[in-house]
Protein backbone atom coordinates (compact mmCIF):
# COMPACT_ATOMS: atom_id res chain seq x y z
CA UNK A 1 0.00 0.00 0.00
CA UNK A 2 2.73 2.32 1.04
CA UNK A 3 4.59 1.89 -2.29
CA UNK A 4 1.85 2.48 -4.53
CA UNK A 5 1.43 5.74 -2.60
CA UNK A 6 4.89 6.44 -2.69
CA UNK A 7 4.36 5.37 -6.79
CA UNK A 8 1.62 7.47 -6.72
CA UNK A 9 2.62 10.77 -5.15
CA UNK A 10 5.61 10.24 -7.87
CA UNK A 11 3.51 10.12 -10.78
CA UNK A 12 1.62 13.36 -9.31
CA UNK A 13 5.15 15.00 -8.48
CA UNK A 14 6.67 13.73 -12.41
CA UNK A 15 3.23 14.35 -14.26
CA UNK A 16 3.94 18.65 -14.74
CA UNK A 17 7.74 17.44 -15.61
CA UNK A 18 6.90 15.59 -18.62
CA UNK A 19 3.59 16.67 -19.29
CA UNK A 20 2.76 17.27 -22.94
CA UNK A 21 1.50 21.12 -23.90
CA UNK A 22 -1.46 21.38 -25.45
CA UNK A 23 -1.53 24.87 -25.01
CA UNK A 24 0.36 28.19 -24.22
CA UNK A 25 -0.88 31.31 -24.29
CA UNK A 26 0.25 34.67 -22.23
CA UNK A 27 -2.17 36.78 -20.52
CA UNK A 28 -1.53 40.20 -18.99
CA UNK A 29 -0.96 38.86 -15.75
CA UNK A 30 1.04 35.64 -16.48
CA UNK A 31 1.69 32.86 -18.59
CA UNK A 32 -0.71 29.95 -18.79
CA UNK A 33 0.46 26.40 -19.81
CA UNK A 34 -2.55 23.32 -20.65
CA UNK A 35 -0.86 20.23 -19.99
CA UNK A 36 -2.09 16.82 -20.78
CA UNK A 37 -0.26 13.17 -19.64
CA UNK A 38 -1.46 10.30 -17.77
CA UNK A 39 -4.91 10.66 -18.28
CA UNK A 40 -4.95 14.22 -16.42
CA UNK A 41 -5.08 17.71 -17.97
CA UNK A 42 -3.87 20.46 -16.11
CA UNK A 43 -4.03 24.11 -16.34
CA UNK A 44 -0.22 25.73 -14.77
CA UNK A 45 0.22 29.71 -14.26
CA UNK A 46 3.84 30.74 -14.77
CA UNK A 47 5.43 27.43 -15.17
CA UNK A 48 8.78 28.58 -15.58
CA UNK A 49 8.52 30.12 -12.32
CA UNK A 50 8.06 26.27 -11.09
CA UNK A 51 4.25 27.38 -10.04
CA UNK A 52 2.02 24.36 -9.13
CA UNK A 53 -1.36 23.32 -10.92
CA UNK A 54 -3.92 25.55 -10.56
CA UNK A 55 -6.06 22.81 -11.98
CA UNK A 56 -6.55 19.14 -13.08
CA UNK A 57 -8.94 17.27 -14.79
CA UNK A 58 -9.53 14.11 -15.89
CA UNK A 59 -9.75 13.33 -19.56
CA UNK A 60 -11.39 9.98 -19.57
CA UNK A 61 -14.58 11.98 -18.99
CA UNK A 62 -14.57 10.71 -15.31
CA UNK A 63 -16.34 13.32 -12.97
CA UNK A 64 -13.70 12.58 -10.09
CA UNK A 65 -11.89 15.14 -9.42
CA UNK A 66 -8.04 15.58 -8.84
CA UNK A 67 -6.76 17.41 -6.72
CA UNK A 68 -7.27 17.01 -2.48
CA UNK A 69 -7.55 20.69 -1.64
CA UNK A 70 -10.77 21.04 -4.52
CA UNK A 71 -12.47 18.11 -3.28
CA UNK A 72 -12.16 19.43 0.53
CA UNK A 73 -13.47 22.65 -0.66
CA UNK A 74 -16.96 21.09 -1.21
CA UNK A 75 -16.60 20.47 2.63
CA UNK A 76 -18.61 24.00 3.26
CA UNK A 77 -21.56 22.16 2.18
CA UNK A 78 -21.75 20.75 5.70
CA UNK A 79 -22.12 23.89 7.15
CA UNK A 80 -24.53 24.97 4.08
CA UNK A 81 -25.79 21.72 2.72
CA UNK A 82 -28.29 23.91 0.09
CA UNK A 83 -26.75 26.97 -1.13
CA UNK A 84 -28.71 29.06 -3.36
CA UNK A 85 -26.31 32.29 -4.07
CA UNK A 86 -22.88 31.07 -4.37
CA UNK A 87 -19.91 33.47 -5.09
CA UNK A 88 -16.36 32.17 -6.31
CA UNK A 89 -13.37 34.43 -6.41
CA UNK A 90 -10.94 33.03 -9.03
CA UNK A 91 -12.07 30.50 -11.46
CA UNK A 92 -8.98 29.06 -12.57
CA UNK A 93 -9.82 25.51 -14.39
CA UNK A 94 -13.72 26.29 -13.32
CA UNK A 95 -14.22 22.60 -11.22
CA UNK A 96 -15.30 24.17 -8.45
CA UNK A 97 -18.31 26.21 -9.76
CA UNK A 98 -18.64 23.44 -12.52
CA UNK A 99 -19.58 20.89 -9.66
CA UNK A 100 -21.45 23.33 -7.46
CA UNK A 101 -23.88 23.95 -10.82
CA UNK A 102 -24.12 20.50 -11.11
CA UNK A 103 -25.04 19.43 -7.64
CA UNK A 104 -26.96 22.67 -7.24
CA UNK A 105 -29.24 23.44 -10.68
CA UNK A 106 -31.15 26.08 -9.23
CA UNK A 107 -28.55 28.48 -7.73
CA UNK A 108 -27.28 30.95 -9.15
CA UNK A 109 -23.07 31.33 -9.22
CA UNK A 110 -21.05 34.63 -9.80
CA UNK A 111 -17.31 33.42 -10.44
CA UNK A 112 -14.98 36.46 -10.64
CA UNK A 113 -11.86 36.45 -12.53
CA UNK A 114 -9.06 38.84 -13.06
CA UNK A 115 -7.57 37.26 -16.17
CA UNK A 116 -9.98 37.31 -19.20
CA UNK A 117 -7.74 34.26 -21.00
CA UNK A 118 -7.87 32.39 -17.89
CA UNK A 119 -11.55 32.68 -18.40
CA UNK A 120 -11.18 31.63 -22.22
CA UNK A 121 -8.62 29.07 -21.12
CA UNK A 122 -11.48 27.36 -18.95
CA UNK A 123 -14.00 27.52 -21.56
CA UNK A 124 -11.69 25.92 -24.26
CA UNK A 125 -9.98 23.29 -22.48
CA UNK A 126 -11.58 22.40 -19.24
CA UNK A 127 -15.24 22.34 -20.67
CA UNK A 128 -15.95 25.33 -18.71
CA UNK A 129 -19.79 26.62 -19.57
CA UNK A 130 -21.52 29.91 -18.47
CA UNK A 131 -25.30 29.58 -17.91
CA UNK A 132 -28.29 31.98 -17.41
CA UNK A 133 -27.32 30.75 -13.99
CA UNK A 134 -23.94 30.79 -13.84
CA UNK A 135 -21.71 34.23 -14.40
CA UNK A 136 -17.99 35.09 -15.00
CA UNK A 137 -17.35 38.54 -14.06
CA UNK A 138 -13.82 39.79 -14.99
CA UNK A 139 -12.82 41.96 -12.43
CA UNK A 140 -10.79 42.22 -9.20
CA UNK A 141 -12.51 40.28 -6.23
CA UNK A 142 -12.44 42.87 -3.91
CA UNK A 143 -13.89 45.65 -6.16
CA UNK A 144 -16.44 43.08 -7.25
CA UNK A 145 -17.72 42.09 -3.26
CA UNK A 146 -16.84 45.89 -2.37
CA UNK A 147 -19.74 46.51 -5.44
CA UNK A 148 -21.79 43.56 -4.27
CA UNK A 149 -21.99 44.58 -0.16
CA UNK A 150 -23.18 48.70 -1.40
CA UNK A 151 -25.96 47.23 -3.62
CA UNK A 152 -26.99 44.90 -0.52
CA UNK A 153 -26.69 41.69 -2.54
CA UNK A 154 -26.11 38.70 -0.64
CA UNK A 155 -24.70 35.05 -1.12
CA UNK A 156 -25.20 32.07 0.60
CA UNK A 157 -21.77 30.22 -0.03
CA UNK A 158 -18.80 32.33 -0.38
CA UNK A 159 -15.44 30.33 -2.07
CA UNK A 160 -12.08 32.45 -1.62
CA UNK A 161 -9.99 30.96 -4.08
CA UNK A 162 -8.06 33.75 -5.67
CA UNK A 163 -4.66 32.67 -6.19
CA UNK A 164 -1.84 33.89 -8.92
CA UNK A 165 0.45 31.28 -8.90
CA UNK A 166 1.89 30.54 -5.32
CA UNK A 167 0.91 34.01 -4.54
CA UNK A 168 -2.45 35.27 -3.14
CA UNK A 169 -3.16 38.95 -3.61
CA UNK A 170 -2.63 40.18 -0.58
CA UNK A 171 -5.69 42.81 -0.50
CA UNK A 172 -7.83 39.69 -0.13
CA UNK A 173 -6.51 38.67 3.18
CA UNK A 174 -6.90 41.79 5.52
CA UNK A 175 -9.08 42.25 8.08
CA UNK A 176 -11.45 44.78 5.85
CA UNK A 177 -11.69 42.79 3.08
CA UNK A 178 -13.26 40.14 5.33
CA UNK A 179 -15.01 42.73 6.63
CA UNK A 180 -16.27 43.09 3.16
CA UNK A 181 -17.08 39.57 2.69
CA UNK A 182 -19.45 39.52 5.92
CA UNK A 183 -21.51 41.91 4.62
CA UNK A 184 -22.27 40.31 1.38
CA UNK A 185 -22.72 37.17 3.71
CA UNK A 186 -26.38 35.67 4.44
CA UNK A 187 -26.94 35.11 7.92
CA UNK A 188 -26.74 31.16 7.69
CA UNK A 189 -24.16 31.22 4.80
CA UNK A 190 -20.41 30.17 5.11
CA UNK A 191 -17.32 31.53 3.67
CA UNK A 192 -15.22 28.65 2.23
CA UNK A 193 -10.82 30.17 2.16
CA UNK A 194 -8.79 27.78 0.26
CA UNK A 195 -5.35 28.72 1.62
CA UNK A 196 -1.68 27.52 2.94
CA UNK A 197 -0.89 25.03 5.97
CA UNK A 198 2.51 26.27 6.27
CA UNK A 199 4.84 29.24 6.97
CA UNK A 200 4.50 32.20 9.49
CA UNK A 201 1.80 33.48 7.24
CA UNK A 202 -0.15 30.87 8.57
CA UNK A 203 -0.64 32.43 11.76
CA UNK A 204 -1.45 36.21 10.90
CA UNK A 205 -4.05 34.99 8.30
CA UNK A 206 -5.82 32.68 11.42
CA UNK A 207 -6.02 35.54 13.43
CA UNK A 208 -7.57 37.64 10.95
CA UNK A 209 -10.25 35.65 9.91
CA UNK A 210 -10.49 34.65 13.84
CA UNK A 211 -10.84 38.57 14.84
CA UNK A 212 -13.21 39.06 11.70
CA UNK A 213 -15.28 35.67 11.99
CA UNK A 214 -15.04 34.82 15.21
CA UNK A 215 -14.65 30.70 15.22
CA UNK A 216 -13.43 29.10 12.54
CA UNK A 217 -13.29 25.12 11.56
CA UNK A 218 -9.74 24.16 9.94
CA UNK A 219 -9.50 21.87 7.58
CA UNK A 220 -6.33 20.37 6.97
CA UNK A 221 -5.19 16.80 5.67
CA UNK A 222 -1.58 15.72 5.51
CA UNK A 223 -1.72 14.67 2.05
CA UNK A 224 -2.18 18.61 1.12
CA UNK A 225 0.22 21.29 1.49
CA UNK A 226 -3.60 23.81 1.18
CA UNK A 227 -6.04 24.06 4.35
CA UNK A 228 -9.41 25.42 4.12
CA UNK A 229 -10.93 27.81 6.87
CA UNK A 230 -14.73 27.31 7.26
CA UNK A 231 -16.64 29.72 8.98
CA UNK A 232 -20.19 31.22 9.09
CA UNK A 233 -22.00 34.28 10.92
CA UNK A 234 -23.88 31.80 13.29
CA UNK A 235 -21.86 29.40 15.63
CA UNK A 236 -20.00 26.89 14.21
CA UNK A 237 -22.63 23.15 13.87
CA UNK A 238 -21.24 20.73 16.13
CA UNK A 239 -19.65 17.41 14.49
CA UNK A 240 -23.25 15.60 15.33
CA UNK A 241 -24.61 17.99 13.01
CA UNK A 242 -22.22 17.78 10.64
CA UNK A 243 -21.87 13.93 10.62
CA UNK A 244 -26.01 14.14 9.48
CA UNK A 245 -25.38 16.20 6.53
CA UNK A 246 -22.30 14.04 5.52
CA UNK A 247 -24.81 11.11 5.41
CA UNK A 248 -27.15 12.94 3.50
CA UNK A 249 -24.83 14.44 1.09
CA UNK A 250 -22.21 11.69 0.98
CA UNK A 251 -24.11 9.80 -2.29
CA UNK A 252 -24.30 12.64 -4.25
CA UNK A 253 -20.55 13.83 -3.95
CA UNK A 254 -19.32 9.81 -4.18
CA UNK A 255 -19.30 10.37 -8.82
CA UNK A 256 -16.69 13.29 -7.84
CA UNK A 257 -14.50 11.29 -5.64
CA UNK A 258 -14.85 13.25 -2.37
CA UNK A 259 -14.64 11.25 0.86
CA UNK A 260 -17.08 13.08 2.25
CA UNK A 261 -17.95 10.93 5.19
CA UNK A 262 -14.53 11.13 6.01
CA UNK A 263 -14.94 14.96 6.23
CA UNK A 264 -16.30 16.04 9.79
CA UNK A 265 -14.02 14.47 12.01
CA UNK A 266 -11.34 16.13 10.73
CA UNK A 267 -12.64 19.79 10.57
CA UNK A 268 -11.40 21.58 13.53
CA UNK A 269 -12.10 24.38 15.88
CA UNK A 270 -8.91 24.41 17.87
CA UNK A 271 -6.77 27.36 17.96
CA UNK A 272 -3.14 25.98 16.62
CA UNK A 273 -1.93 29.03 15.46
CA UNK A 274 0.42 31.93 17.73
CA UNK A 275 -2.35 34.54 18.69
CA UNK A 276 -0.05 37.11 19.24
CA UNK A 277 0.63 36.99 15.61
CA UNK A 278 -0.44 40.96 13.94
CA UNK A 279 -4.00 41.16 12.23
CA UNK A 280 -3.35 41.76 8.63
CA UNK A 281 -4.94 45.05 7.60
CA UNK A 282 -5.17 47.31 4.12
CA UNK A 283 -2.61 48.89 6.10
CA UNK A 284 -0.16 46.18 6.90
CA UNK A 285 -0.12 43.14 4.95
CA UNK A 286 3.10 42.03 3.92
CA UNK A 287 1.65 38.46 3.20
CA UNK A 288 4.02 37.45 0.76
CA UNK A 289 6.97 38.08 2.62
CA UNK A 290 5.75 36.37 5.36
CA UNK A 291 5.21 33.20 3.41
CA UNK A 292 8.86 33.07 3.07
CA UNK A 293 9.78 33.19 6.86
CA UNK B 1 -5.14 51.98 -3.57
CA UNK B 2 -6.47 48.55 -3.63
CA UNK B 3 -9.35 48.07 -1.16
CA UNK B 4 -11.50 50.14 -3.51
CA UNK B 5 -10.00 49.85 -7.29
CA UNK B 6 -8.33 46.27 -6.73
CA UNK B 7 -5.03 45.02 -7.78
CA UNK B 8 -5.23 44.68 -11.71
CA UNK B 9 -2.85 45.80 -13.89
CA UNK B 10 -4.90 49.04 -14.68
CA UNK B 11 -4.41 50.36 -11.52
CA UNK B 12 -0.86 49.83 -11.60
CA UNK B 13 -0.65 51.61 -14.70
CA UNK B 14 -2.48 54.43 -13.40
CA UNK B 15 -0.97 55.09 -10.20
CA UNK B 16 2.68 55.31 -12.55
CA UNK B 17 1.17 57.06 -15.25
CA UNK B 18 -0.11 59.81 -12.64
CA UNK B 19 3.76 59.98 -10.95
CA UNK B 20 5.01 60.03 -14.74
CA UNK B 21 2.81 62.93 -15.74
CA UNK B 22 2.97 64.76 -12.06
CA UNK B 23 6.76 64.80 -12.30
CA UNK B 24 6.77 66.43 -15.81
CA UNK B 25 5.00 68.89 -14.65
CA UNK B 26 7.25 69.73 -11.66
CA UNK B 27 10.58 69.26 -14.13
CA UNK B 28 8.61 72.07 -16.02
CA UNK B 29 7.57 74.51 -13.53
CA UNK B 30 10.46 73.81 -11.36
CA UNK B 31 12.63 75.08 -14.24
CA UNK B 32 10.63 78.08 -15.26
CA UNK B 33 10.78 79.09 -11.13
CA UNK B 34 14.69 78.62 -11.10
CA UNK B 35 15.22 81.87 -14.11
CA UNK B 36 16.24 84.72 -12.46
CA UNK B 37 17.39 85.00 -8.49
CA UNK B 38 17.01 81.36 -7.64
CA UNK B 39 16.35 81.76 -3.55
CA UNK B 40 16.99 78.62 -1.04
CA UNK B 41 13.97 79.31 0.70
CA UNK B 42 12.07 79.06 -2.29
CA UNK B 43 13.91 75.86 -2.73
CA UNK B 44 12.97 75.05 1.12
CA UNK B 45 9.59 75.82 0.41
CA UNK B 46 9.30 72.82 -1.85
CA UNK B 47 9.86 70.63 0.42
CA UNK B 48 7.59 72.01 3.20
CA UNK B 49 4.54 72.22 0.82
CA UNK B 50 4.85 68.65 -0.70
CA UNK B 51 5.00 67.21 2.88
CA UNK B 52 2.06 68.98 3.41
CA UNK B 53 0.63 68.36 -0.04
CA UNK B 54 0.73 64.97 1.15
CA UNK B 55 -1.36 64.75 4.26
CA UNK B 56 -4.78 63.75 2.51
CA UNK B 57 -2.68 60.66 1.45
CA UNK B 58 -2.47 59.64 4.93
CA UNK B 59 -5.90 61.34 6.43
CA UNK B 60 -8.21 61.43 3.96
CA UNK B 61 -7.35 58.46 1.31
CA UNK B 62 -10.83 56.71 1.86
CA UNK B 63 -12.75 60.27 1.92
CA UNK B 64 -11.41 60.96 -1.26
CA UNK B 65 -11.43 57.04 -2.45
CA UNK B 66 -14.52 56.29 -1.45
CA UNK B 67 -17.08 59.31 -3.25
CA UNK B 68 -15.29 58.25 -6.55
CA UNK B 69 -15.70 54.31 -5.93
CA UNK B 70 -19.33 55.00 -5.86
CA UNK B 71 -19.28 57.61 -8.99
CA UNK B 72 -16.99 55.26 -11.59
CA UNK B 73 -17.60 51.84 -12.09
CA UNK B 74 -14.66 51.27 -13.73
CA UNK B 75 -11.92 50.24 -11.65
CA UNK B 76 -9.34 52.15 -14.30
CA UNK B 77 -11.08 55.20 -14.68
CA UNK B 78 -11.79 54.87 -10.90
CA UNK B 79 -7.87 54.23 -9.75
CA UNK B 80 -6.96 57.06 -12.61
CA UNK B 81 -9.10 59.47 -10.79
CA UNK B 82 -7.98 59.29 -7.58
CA UNK B 83 -4.19 58.81 -8.01
CA UNK B 84 -4.74 62.33 -9.80
CA UNK B 85 -6.55 63.65 -6.76
CA UNK B 86 -4.36 61.55 -3.89
CA UNK B 87 -0.68 61.90 -5.96
CA UNK B 88 -0.59 64.64 -8.45
CA UNK B 89 -0.10 67.78 -6.29
CA UNK B 90 2.52 66.27 -3.97
CA UNK B 91 4.37 64.42 -6.86
CA UNK B 92 4.55 67.57 -9.07
CA UNK B 93 6.10 69.76 -6.02
CA UNK B 94 8.51 67.16 -5.72
CA UNK B 95 9.25 66.96 -9.32
CA UNK B 96 10.31 70.69 -8.75
CA UNK B 97 13.23 70.37 -6.67
CA UNK B 98 15.31 68.63 -9.08
CA UNK B 99 15.61 71.35 -11.76
CA UNK B 100 15.90 74.24 -9.32
CA UNK B 101 18.46 72.02 -7.21
CA UNK B 102 20.87 72.30 -10.67
CA UNK B 103 20.16 75.83 -10.69
CA UNK B 104 21.53 76.15 -7.12
CA UNK B 105 24.33 73.85 -7.52
CA UNK B 106 25.92 75.22 -10.84
CA UNK B 107 28.09 78.04 -10.76
CA UNK B 108 29.65 77.56 -14.21
CA UNK B 109 27.98 76.14 -17.18
CA UNK B 110 31.21 74.65 -17.63
CA UNK B 111 30.09 72.35 -15.01
CA UNK B 112 26.46 71.86 -15.26
CA UNK B 113 26.53 68.74 -17.17
CA UNK B 114 28.93 67.34 -14.21
CA UNK B 115 26.48 68.58 -11.76
CA UNK B 116 23.32 67.84 -13.26
CA UNK B 117 24.91 64.04 -13.89
CA UNK B 118 25.56 64.03 -10.08
CA UNK B 119 22.07 65.15 -9.24
CA UNK B 120 20.10 62.65 -11.59
CA UNK B 121 22.54 60.22 -9.96
CA UNK B 122 21.77 61.07 -6.28
CA UNK B 123 17.82 61.15 -7.20
CA UNK B 124 17.43 58.11 -9.36
CA UNK B 125 20.12 56.04 -6.47
CA UNK B 126 18.04 57.59 -3.88
CA UNK B 127 14.60 55.92 -5.82
CA UNK B 128 15.89 52.82 -6.28
CA UNK B 129 16.87 52.24 -2.05
CA UNK B 130 13.77 53.84 -1.10
CA UNK B 131 11.87 51.03 -3.43
CA UNK B 132 13.89 48.32 -2.39
CA UNK B 133 13.59 48.89 1.44
CA UNK B 134 10.03 49.33 1.12
CA UNK B 135 9.11 46.52 -0.80
CA UNK B 136 11.76 44.01 1.03
CA UNK B 137 11.18 45.52 4.43
CA UNK B 138 9.23 48.81 5.81
CA UNK B 139 5.65 46.75 4.60
CA UNK B 140 6.96 43.80 6.67
CA UNK B 141 7.87 46.50 9.78
CA UNK B 142 5.33 49.25 9.30
CA UNK B 143 1.90 50.34 8.49
CA UNK B 144 1.41 52.08 5.24
CA UNK B 145 1.04 55.33 6.69
CA UNK B 146 3.85 54.81 9.10
CA UNK B 147 5.92 54.67 5.98
CA UNK B 148 4.34 57.56 4.04
CA UNK B 149 4.60 59.62 7.69
CA UNK B 150 7.74 58.69 7.76
CA UNK B 151 8.37 60.51 4.48
CA UNK B 152 6.78 63.63 5.02
CA UNK B 153 8.34 63.65 7.96
CA UNK B 154 11.32 63.20 6.40
CA UNK B 155 10.65 66.15 4.10
CA UNK B 156 9.78 68.70 6.54
CA UNK B 157 12.91 68.09 8.49
CA UNK B 158 14.82 68.57 4.78
CA UNK B 159 12.58 71.65 4.57
CA UNK B 160 13.15 73.62 7.48
CA UNK B 161 16.80 72.58 7.70
CA UNK B 162 17.20 74.28 4.47
CA UNK B 163 15.74 77.61 5.77
CA UNK B 164 17.40 77.84 8.87
CA UNK B 165 20.17 77.05 6.95
CA UNK B 166 19.68 79.90 4.69
CA UNK B 167 18.89 82.15 7.15
CA UNK B 168 22.13 81.73 9.52
CA UNK B 169 24.15 82.11 7.02
CA UNK B 170 22.70 85.46 5.40
CA UNK B 171 22.65 86.68 9.55
CA UNK B 172 26.49 87.49 9.29
CA UNK B 173 26.36 89.82 6.03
Amino acid sequence: MKQILILLCGIVLLTPLYAQTIHEERSVYRDITVTERFGRRCLLFNVHRGDRNQTCIFTDGSSRLVFDYTKMSFAGLLLKPDPKRVLIAGLGGGTIPLVLSELFPSASIDVIEIDESVARVANEFFFFEETDLMRVHINDARVFIKRAALKEEKYDYIVLDAFSGDYIPEHMLTQEFLEEVKQVLTPDGVVVANTFSTSRFYDHESVTYQRVFGELYNFKLPTSGNRIILTQLEPLPDIGLLTERAVQLAPQLGKYGIPFLSYPEKLSSQVDWDMSRRVLTDQYSPSNLLRDN
Amino acid sequence: MSPYFGGSLSVWGSVLTVFMLALSCGYLIGGRLSEGQPELKTYAFFFIVAAVASLPIVFFADGIMRPIFMAIEDPRYGSLIASVFLFFMPTTILGMISPYSIRLLVEHEDHSGKIAGQLFFVSTFGSALGTLGTAFYFVLWFDVNEILSGTMMALMIVGVAIFTLDVTARRPQ
